[in-house]
């Protein structure tokens, strides 16, 4: 019954939670979108600046699930909390799916502004990097059977990778300024004023709540799994 | 109501970025969702069956 | 001290013998680099330019060809339990291996590259850069594959996730490693030999850690 407790309290804390997470976030996105779409278009990148508010919140939100994921695993590899490891295997595919989206947007953003569908620009070439991680990390999680001995070869495998993933990054930017000057690259568009500002924030936001409302319902449901699991074992 | 369409001209990078991006998070709702629903019926279930 | 040179030398003798991989990557890194132009045609001017980074690329690949065997052979017929047990530290004989590995693959690819460089029409400032971005960037390939090969150590069919989990982890290697060549080739020097020494060293520090945890994890079952 220990193995209960820990899980137990968090189904009891986060259960409420959960609502109120996902009403904050869809309020979030639909006044981000609102704006976005008020906005006026940009006077260089005209209205493709609009994505800009879907590309920005979607790596940002990439990044921060990578970095909760490698911080999650980190603890369950020291401190064996049985729900860290529950907590890192479950935001792999959601920090994934966020990489692409920053991918597809970016490609599309990138398009009208550089001419080409696939840039290899420090931004998106970084992101590429990052989404073969996670899919590293979720398949390594797949192929170990034994589900302890996954959870830490995948804590090693995550920790390496944030370690790596700064001079990854690093790389990819000192690599893009060394092959610059093939053609005009702009990258991000100029700074950001007020009226992309709000709707850019209010974004960011709802898909940070958005994610957090995800994966606790994630983390929620492997919990309920894994009772599942042991009550049918029980049972046999 | 057409210029918003339009976007510019550039209403075909515009309007698949936003369709991609919605479709991609209702689809992961979904998923997570009915992840959930499933986990929990099945356990209610299993709970009921043994007191 | 006796045992890590034991155990270094015990897997360059396997290393060596058939099916022991050195000569397959040594092969396989020639393959390579004969196919690109096969597919990109024989301009010279083009091969030339390229000719840094295919190699870096014909290197990275050729590595990882023989890193499932680095722990695996050792695993299956029971020496890794012998070796976790034995006084010598795991993250020392996880450190030997790495060695073994790069001296029978990376180093003998290093030193064949210069003949493939010569055949992409190279021009002779690229040589220098090309030999030392591979000398010291090879040890960082063989350190980090080793950390993917014990994390995959009791998969079946391992090695098709192998180079999914190392891949990204090495494109600073290739990044610096290339952008060392190009550098030399466009007269325009850049840091990218310092660069890629720091990242070759702090690979071959950490890597035996992770490497001798994964070993730990593996087969304490």
């Amino acid at each position: 019954m220990f193995a209960y407790a820990n899980p137990k309290r968090f189904l009891d804390v986060s259960g409420p939670i959960v609502p109120w997470l996902a009403t904050a976030s869809a309020v979030s996105l639909g006044v981000g979108l609102y704006l976005g779409f008020t906005a006026p278009p940009d006077y260089q990148q005209g209205d493709t600046v609009r994505i800009m508010f879907i590309h920005v919140p979607a790596a940002w939100t990439a990044m921060m699930a990578y970095a909760l994921m490698a911080l999650s695993a980190a603890i369950g590899l020291i401190n064996r909390h049985p729900l860290a490891d529950v907590a890192a295997k479950t935001a792999a595919p959601l920090g994934a799916l966020f990489t692409a989206l920053a991918l597809i947007t970016g490609s599309l953003w990138g398009k009208p502004m550089w001419g080409a569908w696939w840039v290899w620009d420090a931004r998106l070439t970084s992101f590429l990097l990052l989404l073969f991680l996670y899919l590293g990390y979720i398949a390594l999680w797949n192929a170990i059977e034994d589900e302890t001995r996954a959870a830490r070869a995948t804590a090693i495998l995550a920790i390496v990778g944030a370690v790596n993933l700064p001079i990854i990054e690093f790389s990819v930017e000192w690599w893009s300024t060394l092959h610059q000057g093939e053609s005009i690259l702009r990258k991000g568009g100029p700074l950001i004023a007020s009226v992309f500002l709000w709707p850019l924030a209010a974004m960011a936001l709802g898909y940070t709540l958005l994610f957090f409302t995800l994966w606790i319902v994630r983390i929620r449901t492997e919990i309920l799994n894994r009772r599942l699991r042991a009550l049918q074992m029980g049972a046999a | 109501m057409k210029e918003f369409l339009d976007m510019g001209g550039y209403a075909a990078f515009v309007w698949p970025a936003y369709g991609v991006s919605v479709a991609g998070i209702v689809v992961a709702i979904v998923i997570v969702w009915r992840s959930y629903a499933k986990a929990k019926a099945r356990l209610a279930a299993l709970e009921t069956r043994r007191p | 001290m006796t045992s890590f040179v034991s155990l270094l030398s015990r897997d360059m003798r396997l290393a060596f013998r058939a099916g022991g991989g050195a000569m397959l990557a040594l092969a396989f890194f020639a393959s390579v680099a004969a196919l690109v132009p096969l597919g990109i045609g024989p301009d010279l001017r083009l091969l030339a330019r390229i000719a840094g980074g295919v190699l870096w690329i014909a290197t990275v690949l050729a590595g990882l060809l023989s890193l499932d065997r680095l722990f695996q052979a050792d695993y299956e017929d029971g020496s890794l339990d012998l070796i976790a047990l034995s006084p010598m530290p795991l993250e020392a004989a996880s450190f030997a291996k790495i060695a073994a590995h790069w001296l029978t693959t990376g180093l003998p690819l290093t030193l064949l590259s210069p003949v493939l460089a010569l055949m992409y029409g190279m021009p002779a400032r690229g040589f220098a850069p090309l030999i030392a971005s591979l000398l010291i960037g090879t040890p960082a390939v063989s350190a980090i594959g080793a950390v993917g090969a014990s994390l995959t150590l009791s998969i079946r069919r391992g090695g098709l996730i192998l180079p999914l989990i190392v891949l990204p982890l090495l494109a600073p290697a290739v990044i610096f490693g290339a952008g060392a060549v190009i550098g030399a080739l466009d007269n325009l020097p850049n840091g990218a030999l310092p660069l890629l020494a720091a990242f070759s060293f702090a690979a071959l520090l950490l890597s035996p850690f992770a490497a001798a945890a994964a070993v730990r994890l593996n087969i304490g079952s």
